[in-house]
């Protein structure tokens, strides 16, 4: 069996009464885009840090790439990292905080240039940090986390700040990135960003993992629904109460009918509205969105 | 030697860099020009209303009166760079990166230590270098012979100086270093370090006089004057001053290591 880039068993946190994270199992595969999604306060930054070394767990153990977190000396050369968003000085220039980190991390200072060019701040990298947009620092944090060509990326929230076109350059970057074998592992609040790209998802609630695996699982475990709307609004009741005989659940929303039940039910349903003289303008199966999942599964909006 | 030259990449910043060496030069020619400028003066030319004579100055150690009374001067300015370099970790949240890609924290912290201790040596040089020139500069003003100045003795006197106020400044940049880890804020540490030693050991100093004898400002001020600082009477000696401060240093270098090992990085 492969290592997997990420390991965590029964991990817990407390800080005095409060429990930032409780008993957290889950894996991450080489090689893959894995979301950490949760609302906010679920632990989700507290689980990078331990997985960084930054805080000590107080139980349970992790491993990355195969060596344990409890020496994160180990494996941090190969993993690059933006935790809470960019931190960096902000008297120096862009391409001086990267040539910091360089130094660190024994890595050759051209690359801290290519990286520049990379997220598009090749031009400003001689400006000062602190003259830097938002969208701009974010660039920066992602250029830091990637400074030692990392086998891992853990990134937290990386398109805050960015506009439209940059959230899709660094969907496609991450994109690009795993497809060359780099496992990343990306929180993020814009969901739908996170279905895009992912294909593992690790939720949490409260700092327990409520899910932990493939995306498709995760949005096959949701309800299926059928969205049947009639040419006639007044024949909405009508047809609710016909659905609701055959044992499958419907509601009313705005001008269709909204119908927990599979595919298949389509058919059936059709020609139930057609023998009961009502025609349907509409109908379509409906695949929960990782959006809808979260809130079904997390019980509430971020 | 990797995290040594990160550090010096923040430390060598121009503003940092000439802001700080600049303060270094002021207040080192401050004191050696009043020295020299006020030396018949009735209110005294020196520290606390004192007066250094024109024989004293004139002696083979006397070129290195001014460089010596900059001390501590030159140690608050220590313990601000090295509280401030420490805090400015937390405080922008740069840590956790330094940590991400140097995870081993005590050889991180030793090697910001060495950095830092480097740029309070380059400090004590150009006060060297400013206290020296201007005693040469003013010398004549002042009516001052420097005949014995650059002699063995003066120059062997010159090496004792030096050391003294590079050991004064560092204590007071591990103090500061100390104050920068506990506090997480460069204002907190600094504010704190300043009060702590221009007030209240003075007070202290004042309300029980043999409790000046421990308190490590004090005896910095001490080891910087080679042990017989000017208008102090029954100052420790220079051996008792350095026995102490040595103390002082390894328990707030254990508790500075232990702090930075042991504490979680939650911001």
């Amino acid at each position: 069996m492969n290592t997997p880039a990420i390991a965590v068993n029964n991990l817990s946190k407390h800080y005095g009464d409060v429990l930032a994270v409780d008993d957290a199992s889950f894996e991450v595969p080489l090689g893959t885009i894995c979301g950490f999604v949760g609302p906010n306060g679920s632990g989700k930054t507290t689980t990078i840090r331990m997985l960084l070394g930054l805080i000590k767990p107080t139980s349970g153990s992790g491993s990355i790439i195969g060596n344990s977190i409890g020496h994160p000396e180990k494996y941090l050369k190969e993993v690059g990292a933006m935790i809470e968003g960019p931190a960096f000085y902000p008297a120096l220039s862009g391409l001086e905080n990267l040539k910091v980190l360089a130094k660190l991390g024994g890595i050759p200072f051209e690359r801290c240039q290519e990286l520049l060019e990379l997220v598009e701040l090749g031009d400003r990298g001689a400006d000062k940090y602190k003259t830097y947009s938002l969208g701009m620092k974010q660039r920066l944090g992602i250029a830091a986390a990637l400074l030692p060509n990392p086998k891992l990326l853990i990134l937290d929230e990386p398109t805050n700040g960015l506009d439209p076109a940059g959230i899709q350059e660094i969907r496609d970057l991450l994109e690009k990135l795993s497809k060359d074998g780099v496992t990343v592992f990306v929180s993020s609040h814009l969901l739908s960003e996170i279905e895009m790209i992912s294909k593992y998802l690790v939720m949490l609630r409260k700092g327990k993992v409520i899910f932990a695996g493939e995306m498709q699982e995760l949005l096959h475990r949701s309800k299926p629904v059928i969205i049947a709307k009639p040419t006639s609004k007044n024949s909405l009741p009508f047809l609710a109460e016909l659905i609701n005989k055959t044992g499958h659940h419907a509601v009313i929303e705005n001008d269709h009918v909204k119908v927990e039940a599979e595919e298949s039910f389509a058919v059936r349903l059709n020609k139930m509205a057609f023998e009961s003289g009502i025609v349907l303008a509409q109908l379509t199966p409906v695949r929960a969105s990782l959006e809808e999942t979260f809130f079904e599964l997390t019980g509430g909006a971020e | 030697m990797r995290i040594f030259l990160a550090e010096w990449r923040k430390l060598r910043r121009p503003a940092f860099l000439f802001g700080t060496l600049g303060s270094v030069i002021f207040v080192t020619g401050l004191v050696t020009s009043l020295l020299f400028l006020l030396i018949d003066a009735e209110t005294g030319n020196a520290d606390r209303g004192n007066r250094i004579t024109r024989e004293m100055l004139q002696l083979a150690d006397g070129f290195t009166i001014g460089f010596r009374s900059a001390g501590g001067l030159l140690g608050l300015v220590a313990l601000s760079v090295f509280a401030a370099q420490t805090a400015q970790e937390y405080t922008y949240g740069t840590l956790r990166n330094l940590l991400v890609r140097q995870p081993r924290r005590i050889r991180l912290l030793f090697g910001k230590y060495v950095a830092m201790t480097s740029f309070a040596l380059l400090s004590v040089i150009v006060s060297a270098i400013t206290a020296i020139g201007l005693a040469l500069a003013l010398s004549g003003r002042a009516k001052v012979v420097t005949d014995n100045w650059f002699t063995n003795d003066g120059y062997i006197s010159f090496g004792h100086s030096f050391v003294n106020v590079l050991i004064c400044t560092i204590g007071y940049g591990t103090i500061g270093m100390l104050l920068g880890l506990i506090f997480r804020s460069p204002i907190s540490a600094i504010s704190i370090g300043t009060a702590y030693l221009l007030v209240v050991e003075s007070i202290i100093s004042i309300a029980w006089k043999p409790a000046s004898n421990w308190m490590p400002g004090n005896l910095l001020s001490v080891i910087s004057s080679g042990g017989s600082p000017i208008g102090v009477e029954n100052a420790p000696t220079y051996s008792q001053a350095l026995l102490r401060v040595g103390a002082y240093l390894i328990t707030a270098s254990l508790i500075t290591g232990t702090l930075f090992k042991r504490r979680d990085v939650a911001n």
